[in-house]
């Protein structure tokens, strides 16, 4: 399944891109997105262990598992307020 | 009451929003854009958020607030784009019928938005550099 996760701050200036589509099997979690992540996109891969990853704006722990029409986002830590 | 804006913060308005005959005490916190940072200068800032989870976690923070607290009115705004020094980019305002509520949930609001709305800023330095302020990042990822 393609899976399209969000970017924003330091992550799109990395890539360049407000979201990027990654191709993962039917029964991915977010620990797999991780992994593809930080296989497929260098650039981001340093970022990766201090990012949170939001499925349908709820902070998802790794072991959760991802269908192909999830809203998926990187939340890199925040600073708001 | 949460909000997000582009417009600069009114906080007649969010203190007006909060009014309440039962309140016996009305609390106002202002985030504003402070020019000096572990020693360097920032020239402005920006603000970015993730717009749908942002509003959701301040809604879920309000009605947590509001779980913990007897409080009457909340009001949250948070402000993006662009902010020069002095400007307020977040307004928090409790209102309840004694203080130490008033005092303890906005205190609570402000710093668990800090930690957990999907929002960011970025410095402009006043040298003209720019990063993106992501706690727990190296600097070199931020910018």
């Amino acid at each position: 399944m393609k899976v399209c996760v969000k970017l924003f701050a330091v992550a799109r200036d990395k890539t360049g891109q407000s979201s990027i589509e990654i191709e993962l099997p039917d029964d991915a979690t977010i620990r797999d997105l991780r992994a593809a992540l930080a296989k497929e996109c260098p650039a981001l891969s340093p970022l990766l262990p201090a990012t949170r990853i939001a499925v349908n704006s709820e902070y998802a722990a790794d072991h959760t598992p991802l269908t192909a029409d999830a809203e998926v986002a990187l939340i890199p830590p925040v600073s708001g307020g | 009451m949460i909000r997000l804006t582009h417009d600069p913060i009114d906080s007649a308005a969010v203190l007006a929003s909060v009014s309440s005959r039962a309140a016996g005490a009305v609390v106002l916190f202002l985030g504003t854009t402070r020019e000096f940072t572990a020693g360097k200068q920032t020239a402005s800032l920006d603000y970015e958020c993730y717009p749908e989870m942002a509003e959701k976690k301040l809604a879920e923070l309000e009605a947590e607030a509001r779980r913990r607290w007897p409080l009457e009115e909340c009001a949250v705004v948070h402000r993006l784009g662009h902010l020069e020094i002095e400007e307020a980019s977040v307004a928090v305002a409790v209102s309840s019928p004694h203080r130490a509520a008033a005092f303890e949930a906005a205190r609570w609001l402000i710093d668990t938005i800090k930690q957990d709305v999907p929002i960011w800023k970025k410095e402009n330095w006043a040298d003209g550099s720019q990063e993106w302020v992501h706690p727990g990042l190296a600097a070199k990822e931020a910018s």
